[in-house]
């Protein structure tokens, strides 16, 4: 369920904040949808909308299997004239206890179906994680519009 | 919103025709498996043509069905992974190793006389 | 404005109308008196730009056509203030120029040139009250300033945009995927690769793949010196994704100095299927592909695979 759109400070566009809800699978697919769409207005186009709407998808399955509530937040970015998408996945859940160890990439190590969180910050650009053992976890994303 | 299967000589095809949830998935894998059972089918192909994301639980469910499927004695062919899709996968680190996938259902059914011809496949 | 504060101080003006010294009503003043005199600034305007010897790459009628335009706009963002109008104002007017071959410099001349011209003619309008021609200036220089700003910026930001844009267009061109038999694809890579690169080549190999039914794929390395070890993941994950549509990879051309980076990477070498030189990875595709070479004494002929 995605909440009231709100508008961003000095947007022109009006509706380019979305906020989705993570309370259960089907809200999984509504969020990688609202993220598509809005990456598709933001610029993006084949297979940038896959590679988003994917990362979407797992983060909002790691904060259905770890947190059990979360919220997705999509919102426009901008650095040095390049425009992009930003996606906040927030949960207030038990936290990850070995950051580093999560974020071990090792495509060749396979760890697609653990927290995916090295894979998503390889199909990401900018990628940021902050993460409390009992009070919860945030990860942004950011994708450049090439 | 439930996934046709269709019977096509001793194979079964299930052609996806729009985003699945995840109960849909799990449906699908539990009707395959069924009808291949029922069936007694040699091969089951699923065609993912329309899917424009698969993320670790639809990864993690088709190779369930393969796995289920060939308890069965049956084969399994994921076919028609888009190009931005099997990209994405990747990126992510998921692979669907041990299942079998082809371009598209006409490839699939091809592996799958091959299979049933020589009992390996052969590319 | 000196008879106004009398007629003020005498009654005869509605004291409840907006004090002339607060800024916004001086904004409106002075666009006022901008859009009035639109037709001679414009003119002073044109001539002044000629005179310095901008837009050199466009004629007088061109440069006139543009200032019509670009000075409307001028005004109406002072009118205005807003942000995304003023962001709208210099993409447009990027948008419009830089195809023509205008450089950064003149850009930021002609507008620095526009934002003169009106000043000068707000001096020679007010130049009768001091405090007030400050305060007109008070109003119009933050204004005109943030302009020329966001227009420099605009139109620098336009550039490296399409510079990326035809960055690009040069790396698509630059690697033909190879359509040489029925169902096999032939990707020769040559050169250094950078991961941005990578992704263009995996992006064209599997459209390729699926426009050409490709069964096998041949990626030949051979001309590449060494890669990093994103680009040697990249590698495999072209391949894996490859073989997601169903298509088998062959590599061809692996350097020694690139199968040790892949090895320390942890790539498990068994899982690419690699053969010597382009030669030997053709012959191994067509074996795949249950082509039969025949050699016929002289140049090996090919026997299409039985039906």
């Amino acid at each position: 369920m995605s909440s009231a759109d709100e508008a961003a400070p000095g947007d022109a566009v009006g509706r380019s904040v979305i906020t989705v809800a993570i309370r259960s699978a089907a809200d999984i697919v509504a969020a990688r949808q609202e993220g598509r769409a809005l990456a598709s207005r933001f610029g993006f186009d084949g297979s940038d909308l896959t590679v988003i709407a994917t990362a979407i998808s797992e983060l909002a399955r790691n904060i259905l299997e770890y947190a059990k509530t979360g919220e997705i937040r999509l919102s426009p970015a901008q650095k040095g004239g390049r425009n992009g998408i930003m996606i906040v996945a927030r949960d207030e859940g038990p936290g990850i206890h070995d950051v580093p160890r999560a974020m071990q990439d090792g495509y060749t190590t396979g760890r697609g179906l653990g927290l995916g969180l090295p894979g998503v910050r390889r199909l990401m650009d900018d990628f940021e994680i902050v993460s409390q053992i009992g009070k919860g976890t945030t990860v942004s994303v950011k994708k450049w519009v090439p | 919103m439930r996934v046709p299967i269709l019977k096509q000589r001793d194979y079964l095809i299930a052609s996806i025709q729009s985003a699945l949830s995840d109960e849909d998935l799990l449906q699908l894998r539990d009707d395959l498996v069924q009808q291949v059972g029922r069936y007694r089918s040699r091969g089951a192909i699923v065609d993912v043509t329309v899917l424009d994301v698969m993320d670790s639980f639809a990864v993690r469910t088709l190779r369930a069905i393969a796995h289920m499927i060939r308890l069965r004695g049956a084969e399994t062919v994921i076919v028609g992974i888009q190009p931005e899709v099997a990209f994405a996968m990747v990126q992510l680190g998921l692979t669907l190793e041990d299942v079998a996938t082809a371009l598209d259902l006409e490839e699939g059914l091809a592996y799958l006389d091959q299979v049933k011809k020589a009992g390996a496949p052969h590319v | 404005m000196n008879d106004r504060k009398d007629r003020e101080r005498k009654g005869n003006v509605d004291s409840t109308q907006p004090k002339p010294e607060s800024t916004a009503a001086l904004l409106r003043e002075l666009v006022a008196h901008l859009r009035e005199n639109r037709t001679q600034l414009r003119e002073e305007w044109a001539r002044r730009i000629t005179e310095s010897k901008l837009l050199t790459a466009m004629t007088r009628e061109e440069i006139f056509a543009e200032a019509t335009s670009v000075y409307d706009n001028y005004v109406e963002v002072l009118e205005t203030g807003s942000v995304e109008a003023l962001q709208a104002y210099a993409r447009n007017l990027s948008e419009r120029i830089i195809p023509r071959g205008v450089e950064t410099h003149e850009v930021l001349g002609i507008v620095l040139l526009l934002r003169d011209v009106l000043a000068r003619s707000l001096f020679k309008k007010y130049q009768g009250d001091f405090a007030l021609l400050n305060a007109v200036l008070d109003a119009y220089e933050p204004a005109a300033n943030r302009i020329a700003n966001t227009v420099a910026v605009g139109f620098v930001q336009e550039r490296e945009r399409i510079i990326r844009q035809q960055q690009e267009a040069i790396r698509e061109l630059s690697t033909p995927v190879l359509q040489v038999r029925d169902r096999l694809l032939i990707l020769p890579i040559i050169g250094v690769i950078d991961p941005q690169r990578a992704r263009q080549l995996t992006e064209q190999l599997l459209r390729g793949i699926r426009a050409n039914r490709a069964k096998v794929v041949v990626v030949d390395i051979t001309g590449v010196p060494s890669v990093d070890a994103s680009v040697a993941n990249h590698l495999v994950q072209t391949v894996d994704a490859s073989r997601l549509m169903g298509a088998n990879v062959i590599v061809t051309g692996l350097s020694s100095e690139i199968a040790q980076t892949l090895v320390t990477i942890g790539v498990d070498l068994g899982k690419i299927n690699a053969v010597g030189d382009l030669q030997g990875g053709i012959e191994e595709a067509e074996r795949l592909l249950g082509y039969k070479v025949i050699m016929t004494g002289e140049a090996p002929a090919v026997e299409p695979p039985r039906p």
